[in-house]
């Protein structure tokens, strides 16, 4: 394992340690051993393979998944041994920015990101108003607040997301494939906003993504899994100048390597003449 | 033969642990703290979408499951010169029978499968989890109102589907086929009695109501979050409910009128 010293992760928001992870629907293991210290107030990328279980991360972080062994703590609290009502208390600290933005189809922008506001303030309409207006003018979508879900495109509904998941001011934002099918100018968008709101409102961000060119320009921490654990870390720059075989060739975009080409399968030989072949 | 007992074995305990499921899922979402102030509106909303726009397809299919009644009725009933007893014999028949069980049934196709798909997708565009991540209960917030939306609803429909079906039996045993008007209505208030038929149907659409939006939400609740996985549940709700409320039909009218 490349240990990287940093003294930024010392303060840390998110701990997660000694994680093993396996869906209860199959035998696969997810994760085995994972550690990881999310640094507060920094964006940290999680980078890694298609179907290496990134999505499965950022749930089980908002305990919607429960490992088998090891804890995840969040501002000093293992989200997993909390009770329902603590647990959906703590969740008002941190939001998810879904890969499909999970709008609620049946309310107009407006009402969305008025939505966890009517349910977690006791503010008058007049206090909920300006906030909403603020938050759709730092998408910029202010505009857009009568339409409904089903009229924006797939990059303005990510932001309408956005704008809804930074309603109640949370210290956590999990991003889910943030950039995953946008245009390069929303792609563009989306990499500045996440950027400008992690600053402006001191937010600690976790991104998780396998667009390296994006997320490497924002990020100051990114950690890279593969094979049910970390494979490395560091600050971007310190995984550029890595020559571990595994980090160049995610970094690189290689098809061969580490990480092989083909699923695991039996010889092609086998596979056509049969196993039985002489 | 192993196989085939271990198959066995799996099946029983997923059935089982489906059960659990549906219980837990039910309990959650209506143990709690009533909030009047939010819960309210929720309510109103669905008992519009769950009830409201139910009551063409209970109303027209009243009416004539009424009019068959009567015309049924009428030709059996002459042949003996009774058919001054057309009356009671549409009212009993509606009141504890077709008005509970037709109206389970319309309303598993019309507002189960709604509510197996509205949910299903719900869950597959990550609705449901953005409100879990958002500190929001799902099972408070989506699952509860529906179901006392289709809890108190479907009674309500099924006297409105009984009221419609008799007035439909009035219409062909006495406008049409010359039935005698006030032997209709006299004969069949001095037989049909509060308690036991009035009262024992609308314990019949209580208990129907409760198994059919039950079936229907937990369908959507557990389905696979795909196309196909919303698809078969809203078939499974459907069969499922249609037979449970035939089931349960023979043992309510077994404990009931046996």
């Amino acid at each position: 394992m490349r240990q990287v010293e940093n003294s930024a992760l010392d303060d840390a928001l998110v701990v997660i340690d000694n994680l093993h992870f396996a869906h209860s629907f199959g035998a696969h293991q997810v994760y085995q051993n994972l550690s990881m210290r999310v640094p507060r107030g920094k964006i940290t990328a999680v980078m890694g393979p298609s179907g290496i279980g990134k999505t499965t991360l950022l749930r089980l972080i908002g305990a919607q998944l429960y490992p088998q062994q090891g804890s995840i703590e969040f501002a000093g609290h293992n989200v997993h041994q909390l009770n329902r009502r603590d647990l959906y208390e703590l969740r008002k600290r941190m939001s998810m920015l879904f890969q499909s933005g999970a709008l609620f189809t049946d309310m107009t922008v407006y009402d969305n990101i008025a939505f966890p506001l009517r349910e977690h303030s006791q503010l008058p309409e007049e206090i909920i108003d300006t906030i909403v207006k603020m938050k759709l003018e730092a998408v910029g979508l202010r505009g857009a607040r009568d339409l409904m879900p089903a009229e924006l495109s797939g990059g303005m509904a990510r932001r309408a997301a956005l704008a809804r998941a930074i309603a109640l001011d949370p210290e956590l934002i999990l991003y889910d494939e943030p950039f995953a099918g946008q245009d390069p100018i929303s792609m563009g968008v989306i990499v500045k906003l996440i950027k400008e709101l992690n600053e402006s409102l001191g937010l600690t961000s976790i991104v998780v993504t396998h667009d390296i060119a994006e997320v490497m320009t924002i990020a100051d921490y990114v950690y890279i899994l593969a094979d049910k654990q970390v494979v490395g870390h560091g600050t971007p720059a310190q995984l550029k100048q890595s020559d571990d075989p595994l980090i160049h060739q995610f970094l690189h975009g290689e098809a061969d390597g580490p990480v092989p080409f083909h699923y695991k399968a039996a010889t092609l030989e086998d596979d056509l003449l049969g196993s039985d072949h002489a | 033969m192993l196989n085939r007992v271990a198959a066995l074995g799996k099946a029983t305990l997923d059935s089982v642990a489906g059960a659990g499921a549906a219980f837990f899922m039910l309990m959650r979402a209506l143990v709690g703290k009533p909030q009047l102030r939010k819960s309210w509106p929720l309510l109103m909303q669905q008992m519009y979408s769950v009830g409201v726009l139910s009551l063409l397809i209970i109303v027209v299919s009243g009416l004539f499951i009424g009019m068959v009644l009567g015309l049924q009725g009428y030709t059996i009933l002459v042949d003996f010169g009774a058919e001054q007893s057309l009356g009671p014999m549409v009212a009993l028949s509606l009141l504890r029978e077709l008005g509970p069980v037709v109206t389970a049934l319309l309303f598993a196709g019309r507002a189960g499968s709604a509510l197996t798909a509205e949910i299903g997708l719900m869950k597959a565009t990550e609705q449901l989890s953005s409100l879990e991540m958002m500190g929001v209960d799902p099972l408070r917030r989506v699952i509860s109102p529906r179901f006392w939306a289709g809890f108190y609803s479907m009674p309500i429909l099924a006297l409105v589907f009984s009221a419609v079906g008799i007035y439909g039996g009035y219409l062909v045993g006495v406008r049409w086929l010359g039935v005698d008007d006030g032997a209709f209505w006299s004969v069949m208030q001095s037989n049909v009695e509060w308690g036991q038929d009035i009262l024992n149907g609308v314990i019949k659409s209580l208990v129907f109501a409760f198994v059919v939006t039950w079936i229907a939400l937990h369908k959507g609740y557990q389905c696979t979050p795909t196309s196909v996985g919303i698809s078969r549940a809203t078939t499974s709700t459907v069969v499922t409910a249609s037979l449970a409320v035939l089931g349960l039909d023979f043992v309510l009218t077994a404990l009931m009128f046996g």
